[in-house]
């Protein structure tokens, strides 16, 4: 068969290959040389060496956006996957409208970023009105719509993928604890979580990396004010990349830095939840 | 018998724990209404008068705050609506159209054809879905506009590179799960390779087919930063047209928004409501196998 094949492989290869070199791959490698160059129309770049990550990393706009980042990733996962789990739990048990409860709570995670962000900040802003405030008037505000808007797509999301879990567990697994005595709380903590643990993984992994490449939503909502104080990584790159002639080689280090950072933590997170994962 | 039992306590016997499903069943539905809202609100608001928008936020529309259609009306015509509504149909369906065919054949390919270079395709593909968009943007943009790209049509081509990541990953992991004797008779009996294909393996990866169709339509539909980089000056795709209406400074008219904001969530319900059982379990099986 694989002789067969050989002569196919123009075929079969190509047009897929191709859009990756064109649309990804080159324009990864180019991204990684440029960080290294000054530059403002690719053809004119000139080699500086590191100054673009020693300039990335004394900017104070790149530090706060990491601290918010980072901030935001750890609340929002931790309340989201919270909130994904305690529904998906409540759902998998014999209760009316379950299925409604279901398509309700998944619908927002369909809507896309920029749509989600003006709805917010229409919320959010009419919320404050009372107080004579908007969302910009202190980077809380953004913080915490953020939050909100987050937890709002991403809950039934994770809800999702939890009752899949859940449903896999084999029924006699909890009729056994049952009949050994096992109390709700017990067979949650010794039974359920454990037997979900693969996708407390996968829902982790998701809501940590989506949070933290966060663009859309931020634009929207906020676009980093005030005074680029809400401004996320990706926003900031963005802003560094369009907003500041000159400084498009930081730009790309500051992309570079993103990307590192992005790696290791999908990395780390893996094996981290994957340790603790039992056999099936 | 056990079992039984226990389901019988449950249903009949038991009051008290009647009584908490019943609890639940409130909660649930106070959560359900919470998470309806937002979508309410903006609208009801969408029938108001700016200027009622944001004084009285809350308030239904009544006959002194209520404008009828005309924020729509004017909302469209401001941001070209339907324009936007069909760049966005088109270059989502090609698009998905090509990468479920190309990613299926390159696929099922690369892990039938055990060579060194199939394999660094490979692990190249799954490398890219790590690597955030922001990385590329820049260069990306410039290569596209150097090749011509930037239209409507070859920004196809630039989201079949985008989207191989996770489609080949998809489609791989199925293939390996098929069994090669299959496709060998086929080849036997003198099926050519592409006739092996379209025949015997395409339909076989029909289920993987639909969710990576699912989930590169959810991203593609949404996607704002792409396009409004590749094509975004002179194509507005609706995340485009919708993030023009704030534009650079200056109060954004609300009412047109709102009007705006609802336009453009109506195919996604729409979708989402003819094809839920596809989504949810596109979804899953896309996280879980991702």
């Amino acid at each position: 068969m694989q002789r067969a094949l050989k002569k196919y492989y123009p075929i079969f290869v190509i047009p897929t290959a191709l859009a990756f070199a064109v649309a990804f791959a080159l324009p990864f490698l180019a991204g990684i040389m440029l960080s290294f160059t000054e530059f403002r129309t690719v053809v004119d770049a000139q080699f500086v060496g590191l100054a673009n990550y020693y300039k990335a990393f004394s900017n104070e706009d790149f530090k706060n956006a990491l601290i918010f980042t980072s901030q935001f990733t750890v609340v929002s996962v931790i309340i989201i996957n919270l909130l994904g789990f305690t529904f998906a739990s409540i759902l998998t048990r014999a209760l009316r409208g379950t299925n409604g409860f279901r398509t309700v709570l998944f619908m927002p995670n369909l809507i896309g970023g920029i749509v989600l962000g003006y709805i917010w900040q229409m919320i959010l802003n009419s919320l404050l009105y009372y107080s004579e405030l908007t969302i910009y008037a202190d980077a809380k505000y953004g913080f915490w719509g953020l939050v909100l808007l987050m937890t709002w797509q991403l809950t039934g999301y994770m809800m999702i993928i939890y009752i899949a879990a859940i449903q896999n567990i084999p029924v006699e697994l909890i009729e056994a604890a049952k009949v050994d005595g096992a109390s709700k709380t017990d067979i949650l903590r010794h039974v359920t979580i454990p037997m979900v643990m693969p996708a407390f993984t996968i829902c982790i992994f998701l809501t940590l990396t989506n949070s933290f490449k966060l663009f859309d939503q931020n634009l929207a909502l906020t676009a980093g004010a005030p005074s680029n104080r809400t401004a996320m990584l990706a926003l900031d790159i963005y802003d560094t990349f369009y907003g500041r002639v000159g400084w498009e080689g930081v730009g790309q280090a500051k992309a570079v830095i993103f990307f590192l950072l992005v790696a290791v933590i999908a990395f780390a997170q893996l094996r981290i939840t994957r340790s603790r994962e039992v056999e099936n | 018998m056990l079992k039984a039992d226990k389901k019988n306590s449950i249903q009949k016997n038991s009051p008290q724990k009647k009584e908490k499903a019943t609890g639940m069943f409130y909660i649930m539905l106070a959560v359900s209404v919470a998470y309806l809202a937002p979508v309410a609100i903006v609208f009801y608001n969408s029938f108001k008068s700016k200027l009622y928008i944001s004084s009285e936020p809350f308030n239904l529309p009544s006959r002194v705050t209520s404008v009828g259609f005309d924020n729509y009306i004017e909302g469209v015509e401001k941001i070209q609506f339907f324009k936007a509504f069909g760049y966005s149909l088109f270059i989502t369906v090609f698009s998905v159209a090509a990468i479920v065919l190309f990613t299926a054949m390159t696929a099922w390919f690369i892990t039938r054809m055990k060579t060194r270079i199939s394999k660094a395709l490979y692990y190249s593909f799954v490398f890219s879905m790590i690597v955030p968009f922001q990385m590329v943007m820049f260069t990306m943009s410039k290569m596209a506009n150097i090749l011509h790209l930037d239209n409507p049509v070859g920004i196809i081509f630039i989201y079949l590179g985008f989207g191989a990541g996770l489609s080949v990953f998809l489609f791989s992991g199925f293939v390996k799960s098929i069994p090669v004797d299959i496709e060998e008779a086929a080849m036997i009996d003198g099926c050519s390779p592409i006739q092996t294909f379209f025949l015997v393996v395409f339909p076989i990866l029909k289920p993987t087919a639909i969710t990576v169709a699912i989930l590169n339509t959810m991203w593609i539909w949404n996607d704002y930063l792409l396009p409004y980089l590749v094509i975004g000056t002179e194509y507005k795709t609706i995340p485009i047209a919708i993030q023009y209406l704030r534009g650079g400074y200056g109060a954004v008219d609300m009412g047109h928004m709102m009007a705006m904001l609802i336009l453009a969530i109506i195919p996604i319900i729409i979708f989402y409501l003819t094809c839920q059982k596809y989504i949810i379990k596109g979804v899953v099986a896309g996280a879980v196998k991702g």
